[in-house]
């Protein structure tokens, strides 16, 4: 009898067990600041003939609000900042930031605004949103993962392909790929 | 009147005559263009002629392989008797160099975008990939390599100035056939 009860308890535990993450992720409500300290936005742009061109945004913004009663209702805000691109190559920020890319000087903030956030999984979500840069704005898709979560920060694992044509940044197509796979870590901490 | 494609004892044929105002106006433009391409503001422009002065540089490098092959497959036409001693010697060397600067001009071209730094991968017309030499990259290398392509740039051009004025001189001046029969083909029967 008590071992039937142990059974039983051990199959209830089962069944919970995919939903720990909801769980953590109640726990988790609340609004978030991006810290830069515990984040990176990198991203990779492939090469004809193999290989790519990696780089990363050392300075941005923004806030990630968890909506407790309703996943879907959460929120990303991101603000990056073109001017802080960097490849490791000098030259090759230059012409990032010319207006040959992203024309920082009259361009200075890319916005990402999300409008929905599904559930995929235990820890996973697809986030939709409003990607603006250089006056051009559309829709793009990014995957989240939740990467960890403790006292006061969250931190998510985030990756998408963004096409860069459709923001006036095509040059050098087809020599390097219109596809960029973006690459984020984003901690959030409380508050 | 029958065009031959080979050149006769006193005559060049088509083929020679093709590649020779091809390459010349691909050669004239290529120094234009990289003159325009390291002096526009436009970043995005500047990126996108550059890739083109690579492109046309392959297409310079094949189409002069394929000069040398046919030029030392079919003497070229003696000289006519208008043609003094001094020249009669000096033009083979004014010749060679040319060709010489033919090869060397896209062959430094493709060393300096193998060894930059910028690792810009060569595509010539967007149809495929052309691989590197085998050099190691380097800003040594680039400078290097920089500073060679100019300076062959420079000395390749005055030496086509050199020859249009010759050829211009034999023209007006001399009056004989130098620079007509680089222009009609040779019919086959002279």
């Amino acid at each position: 009898m008590h071992a039937r009860i142990l059974g039983l308890a051990a199959f209830a535990a089962c069944l919970v067990m995919p939903v720990y993450a909801a769980v953590a992720l109640s726990d988790a409500a609340g609004s978030y600041t991006i810290s830069p300290a515990g984040s990176s936005i990198r991203f990779t742009i492939g090469k004809a003939g193999g290989g790519g061109f990696d780089g990363a945004f050392a300075r941005f913004k923004g806030t990630i609000r968890i909506d407790n009663a309703d996943v879907g209702r959460s929120k990303v805000d991101l603000t990056i900042y073109p001017e802080s691109v960097g490849t490791g190559q000098g030259r090759i920020d230059a012409f990032l930031r010319s207006d040959a890319v992203f024309d920082s000087a009259n361009s200075p903030e890319i916005h990402f605004r999300s409008t929905s956030v599904t559930r995929t999984g235990d820890t996973t979500a697809l986030v939709t949103g409003r990607l603006t840069a250089r006056g051009k704005t559309f829709s793009e898709k990014f995957t989240a993962e939740l990467d960890g979560l403790k006292a006061g920060t969250i931190k998510f694992h985030v990756t998408g392909k963004v096409l860069r044509s459709r923001y006036g940044m095509d040059v050098g197509t087809p020599l390097y790929s219109n596809v960029v796979d973006f690459n984020m870590t984003l901690m959030g901490r409380r508050g | 009147m029958q065009a031959s494609i080979t050149n006769s004892p006193t005559r060049y044929g088509w083929a020679m005559i093709i590649l020779h105002w091809l390459i010349g106006i691909i050669f004239i433009g290529q120094f234009v263009l990289g003159f325009v391409m390291m002096r526009i503001e436009s970043q995005r422009t500047s990126f996108e002629l550059i890739q083109l002065h690579k492109s046309f540089g392959f297409l310079l490098l094949g189409l002069i392989i394929l000069r040398i092959a046919w030029r030392l497959g079919n003497a070229a036409p003696a000289l006519p008797p208008s043609v003094g001693t001094l020249e009669r010697r000096a033009a083979p060397l004014a010749h060679f160099a040319l060709y010489a600067f033919q090869v060397a001009l896209p062959l430094s071209g493709w060393a300096l975008v193998s060894v930059s730094t910028l690792e810009i991968p060569s595509m010539p017309f967007n149809l495929f990939v052309m691989p590197n030499l085998p050099l190691a990259e380097s800003d040594a290398a680039e400078n290097f390599w920089s500073a060679a392509h100019w300076y062959l740039a420079y000395a390749g051009i005055a030496l086509v100035v050199l020859h249009i004025a010759a050829a211009l001189r034999h023209h007006f001046l001399l009056r004989d056939s130098v620079l007509t029969r680089m222009i009609t083909p040779s019919s086959g029967r002279e």
